[in-house]
């Protein structure tokens, strides 16, 4: 009846995941009973999780981010305290769970939380750039958004049923292979990583579509915000190289479950195929992950210093460039397969090549503060931040792309140091600098500065007192993944890099108690206007939070920063300029259609997970129902009157033309 | 399940191993078991200090046991020379840019009246040739390095010598590795003896998942994978005692997949293959078999005859790959501490490393 789920998936006899699961349980009940108590269950439903609007799907994408970063964190300091206990000793996790929680931490942490980061970031802010109503296709977005947190709830179930996978976070075989991986861990992976990844394939259609074909009047490629661009080439990333993995877990699902020899030792199998495949995938993955966040450095420290981004031409250039060459250089993931030295010089060298638009980039930074008037704000300093320590992640980057040296260095803690280097320094700033923007226009209310600024700093010193141990380390020998050690001289390190994870968790609650204290005090950090930090994109051009459409009318572009412009020409002429003809309004209905999706899919990767195969029949068989009741529908759009519009534009643009009357005053 | 160890009798070699050990303590040149005397140490770590400042490292790297920058062998002196190399490359466009962000962020802040502001200031010719062209060059020269390094370091590439290499064929298994010395005839698990100042050349494979092999003193690591052979060549100039490991994750066990690697004269080295020679079990299909079956843990031993041909048969899959878990270990949820479940007795091979050092 219930496949190979019996109470024995059940870690009865392990308090760590138990007690985690049940704690996590009493929060969702508590949550749920608490939104119905208070009769929130019809706003929660008709106004966000049957919502097709881009910037509703976009903060739904990163409040499942931070939450999976908790969770991924958690894993973090577990990994941190058990390797610096662990010194001749077996610490307080058994190999069997130790290797699960890197493993996890490692899947969450960039399927769950990197991804959904930037992808919210790209929802909630893209169109808005653009000028547009929406992306071009919404109800295909809120599909997206529901797969990925079925992925990403598959993942959480793999705690308190049954395990997750021993196999790292890409399940390298022949490990990962039912012969020696017979339970159900990898299947867990693999289930929640092929319904989130074709979530997030769509995405990247979506966005493509968007950045390509929908701008307003006037906003022609060279006109667009950089990081519209990013995100075109983010875009672009995923639709070349998500099938990719997609039909690699695949290959390894085919292997596990009908006997196929794909990569398996016997039979004709080819582990080396799976490694080449993954990094295919994995090495585009990098630049899907960083390139937004490029994005987001640009706009902030443009912003920030009062002046237009340096170089806008070379940072599209440089851009185009990356989003090519990230598909070349996959194999200096494995130097130390044995390929021939010409293979392992060009790949070296091509890697290599992709440090000269990312520096580039940096440089093109500089020259954007030079000359400028920097406002030290929270965002501004995650920048700069960012700026200092991606360097150093870029040149120990570069380093393992030199292949004598990477025969040294592979696999080591300096590896895990470069890659957490460039991931925390580069895309989770990257996030938290875009999340400390952005806020008040998704919202209507700035962040606390002070707490973000401490929220910041605890970040920048904990990271580097948690990861520059781990390049010592590498350099004295020691290996990832290792659950227990016998070398006395590592432990010191390892001892400094756990502090350095509890000053990291500090920041972390800061950046929770930022959340709570902004939300209580939001009138005193109201933003009236929609541009709270004298912005330079079209974002800035409505109300905070923006109305449904986003535009009444949509705007005129005329050249690059376009919201600059139009401020100084309004300062010249001593006022906005006259109010629009406004006209109705068609937006997209919303729709169940991701949910009730998503819903299925659950079920569909459960039961494929523990071989239920009748629930697998009615979980294709409600998905598939989902998509024809959707195909059936009558009616996909509705109206907004022209005075409905007109009134809530006037609202906004009073609010404005008073700003800007007062900014005039002051200066 | 019995161990391995026991599949084999009691033949562990350990007396002979720990002779040895106590005459090549005095030569243990980096002190990383650092119960030993700190004489020649001091001197290496001031030769460090000297070293690492004049190139810029990071000083602190001193007196932390960074075996990687003290290689004892021509192929770990390559690649630790090309690692410092272009980490000096890098850091001469690294460090500048890194103070330059500083200083534009000091110098440009909004308070500062000195400083002029530039609100239009967003294209200069000049100034994207040189951003474009610094790091290009700086590539170029990398490049150079990595095409020549890749070239002179690739691990298939014979050392040049006088003296004829010695062949070891080196097997993964689960979890605890196999050295098999087929000219001489033995074996060895967990422990990898070689004469100083040969070359070495190893064939390696693996009997079941993926694993790397890494004598971070000596060298280059490269991947075991099971139906195919990875060649390496490497050479101990000096007599002494190493780490070695395993540094590609291969499952519950992986944590104990390390061993020590004693390199000794010359004559010395005879000396342990006639001990070793014809005392306890001999290595065949069988014994293999038992090996072959999940383990960790597994303290040092030798074996004192090796079949002809079976590397081979293991590469070639006549012997079959690791079985994988065995029943008690397979099903989601595993409970029992793996090495129990396994039969093998957890005393830690750590132990037995302390026990050694205990006796000098």
């Amino acid at each position: 009846m219930f496949g190979k789920l019996t109470w024995a998936a059940i870690p009865l006899d392990q308090p760590i995941p138990l007690v985690a699961g049940a704690l996590v349980g009493v929060v969702i009940v508590g949550v749920l009973a608490w939104i119905t108590l208070k009769g929130w269950l019809p706003y929660l439903w008709q106004d966000w999780i049957t919502s097709v609007d881009h910037k509703r799907i976009g903060i739904m994408y990163i409040l499942l981010a931070m939450v999976m970063l908790l969770r991924g964190f958690i894993d973090a300091l577990m990994m941190r305290s058990q390797q610096a206990l662990a010194f001749h000793s077996e610490g307080y996790l058994p190999p069997d769970h130790y290797d699960q929680i890197f493993s996890a931490h490692g899947t969450l942490m960039i399927f769950f939380v990197a991804m959904p980061f930037v992808i919210g970031l790209m929802n909630l802010v893209v169109p808005l750039q653009l000028g547009i109503r929406d992306v071009a296709f919404p109800t295909l977005n809120s599909v997206s958004l529901w797969l990925t947190a079925t992925g990403a709830l598959l993942v959480n179930i793999s705690l308190v049923v049954g395990e997750f996978a021993r196999t790292g976070w890409l399940p390298f075989p022949p490990l990962s292979e039912i012969t020696y991986s017979p339970g159900v861990g990898v299947d867990y992976y693999l289930w929640a990583l092929q319904i989130s990844g074709v979530g997030t394939l769509l995405t990247g259609v979506n966005f493509v579509t968007t950045v390509l074909k929908l701008h307003a009047p006037g906003m022609t490629y060279m006109r667009m915000p950089i990081f519209c661009w990013t995100t075109l080439a983010t875009n672009l990333l995923i639709v070349a190289a998500f099938p990719i993995l997609t039909a690699t877990l695949a290959m390894l699902l085919l292997d596990r479950y009908l006997g196929f020899h794909f990569f398996t030792n016997e039979a004709g199998g080819n582990m080396m195929m799976f490694m080449n495949l993954i990094w295919a995938w994995g090495h585009p993955e990098v630049y899907i992950l960083i390139l937004p966040a490029f994005g987001v450095f640009s706009e902030v420290i443009s912003t920030f210093s009062g002046k237009p981004l340096f170089g806008y031409r070379s940072m599209v250039m440089a851009t185009m460039a990356i989003c090519m060459l990230s598909f070349m250089v996959w194999l200096h993931h494995f130097f130390t397969m044995g390929a021939g030295a010409d293979v392992n010089a060009i790949f070296g060298i091509a890697s290599m090549i992709i440090a000269v638009p990312t520096g580039v980039k940096v440089f093109n930074w500089l020259f954007t503060m030079y000359g400028g008037r920097i406002v030290y704000s929270t965002p501004i300093l995650w920048s700069i931040g960012f700026m200092v320590t991606f360097v150093i992640g870029g040149m120990t980057g570069v380093l393992l792309a030199v292949p004598p040296a990477d025969f040294m260095l592979h696999n080591s803690l300096f590896l895990v140091a470069h890659f957490h280097n460039v991931i925390i320094g580069g895309v989770l700033f990257g996030a938290f600098a875009g999340y400390t923007f952005w806020f008040p226009k998704a919202f209507g209310f700035r962040l606390h500065e002070g707490l973000g600024k401490a929220a910041f700093w605890c970040w920048i010193v904990g990271f580097y007192v948690a990861f520059m141990p781990l390049y010592v380390l590498g350099l004295m020998g020691m290996t990832r993944r290792m659950q227990h050690y016998d070398v006395a001289a590592w432990q010191p390190w390892l001892l400094i890099a756990a502090v350095g994870a509890a000053v990291i968790l500090v920041g972390i609650i800061l950046q929770v108690v930022q959340l709570a204290v902004s939300i209580r005090r939001r009138e005193e950090l109201r933003d009236v206007t929609g541009d709270p930090w004298n912005g330079r994109s079209l974002e800035w051009a409505t109300s905070s939070p923006p109305p449904v459409f986003n535009f009444a009318v949509l705007p005129r572009v005329e050249g690059r920063d376009t919201y600059w412009t139009m401020k100084q020409r309004v300062r010249q002429q001593g006022g906005l300029s006259e109010e629009p003809v406004y006209a109705d309004i068609e937006m997209p209905r919303n729709s169940a259609t991701g949910f009730v999706c998503a819903f299925f899919a659950t079920f569909l990767g459960f039961a494929l997970i523990w071989h239920i195969w009748w629930l697998v029949a009615l979980a294709v068989l409600g998905a598939y129902a989902t998509f024809v009741v959707f195909a059936w529908r009558d009616r996909s759009e509705y109206i907004i009157p022209a005075d409905v519009v007109a009134r809530i534009d006037r609202a906004n643009r009073s609010a404005r033309g008073e700003a800007l009357v007062h900014v005039e005053a002051a200066s | 399940m019995a161990s391995p160890t026991e599949a084999f009798g009691d033949s562990v070699e350990l007396d002979v191993l720990v002779l040895d050990a106590a005459d090549q303590i005095e030569h243990v040149a980096l002190g990383f078991y650092s119960d030993g005397d700190g004489g020649p140490m001091k001197d290496l770590r001031f030769n460090w200090l000297l070293r690492t400042l004049f190139l810029g490292a990071p000083a602190f790297l001193c007196g932390c046991n960074a075996i990687v920058l003290d290689p004892q062998g021509p192929i770990g002196i390559a690649d630790k020379t090309i690692l410092v190399d272009s980490l000096a490359i890098m850091l001469a466009i690294g460090v500048p840019t890194i103070i330059a962000t500083f200083a534009f962020a000091w110098w440009f802040r909004a308070s500062n009246a000195k400083a002029a502001y530039m609100p239009d200031f967003a294209y200069s010719g000049r100034i994207e040739l040189i951003v474009w062209s610094i790091p290009l060059l700086v590539i170029m020269l990398l490049g150079g390095v990595a095409w020549i390094g890749s070239h002179d370091l690739d691990p298939a590439k014979p050392l040049a010598s006088d003296t004829p290499p010695l062949e070891i064929q080196g097997v993964s298994l689960d979890w605890k590795w196999l050295f098999i010395y087929p000219g001489q005839g033995v074996a060895s698990v967990n422990q990898l003896v070689v004469p100083a100042g040969v070359p070495i050349h190893f064939s390696l494979t693996s009997a079941s998942v993926m694993n790397a092999f890494f004598i971070p003193q000596l060298g280059s690591m490269i991947y075991t994978m099971n139906g195919m052979t990875t060649q390496l060549n490497l050479q101990a100039d000096n007599p002494g005692t190493f780490l070695g490991l395993s540094s590609h994750y291969s499952g519950d066990g992986f944590s104990d997949m390390h061993f020590d690697v004693q390199a000794m004269p010359a004559e010395r080295f005879a000396a342990w293959v006639n001990a070793t020679r014809h005392t306890g079990t001999t290595l065949d299909d069988g014994s293999y078999a038992a090996l072959a079956k999940q383990s960790a843990n597994v303290s040092p031993f030798t074996l004192g005859a090796v079949e002809s041909g079976l590397f081979q048969k293991i590469v070639t899959q006549q012997l079959p790959p690791g079985p994988g878990p065995q029943a008690a270990l397979s099903g989601p949820n595993l409970s029992s501490p793996f090495a129990t479940a396994h039969g093998v007795t957890p005393i830690p091979y750590t132990m037995v490393n302390n026990a050694q050092r205990m006796e000098h």
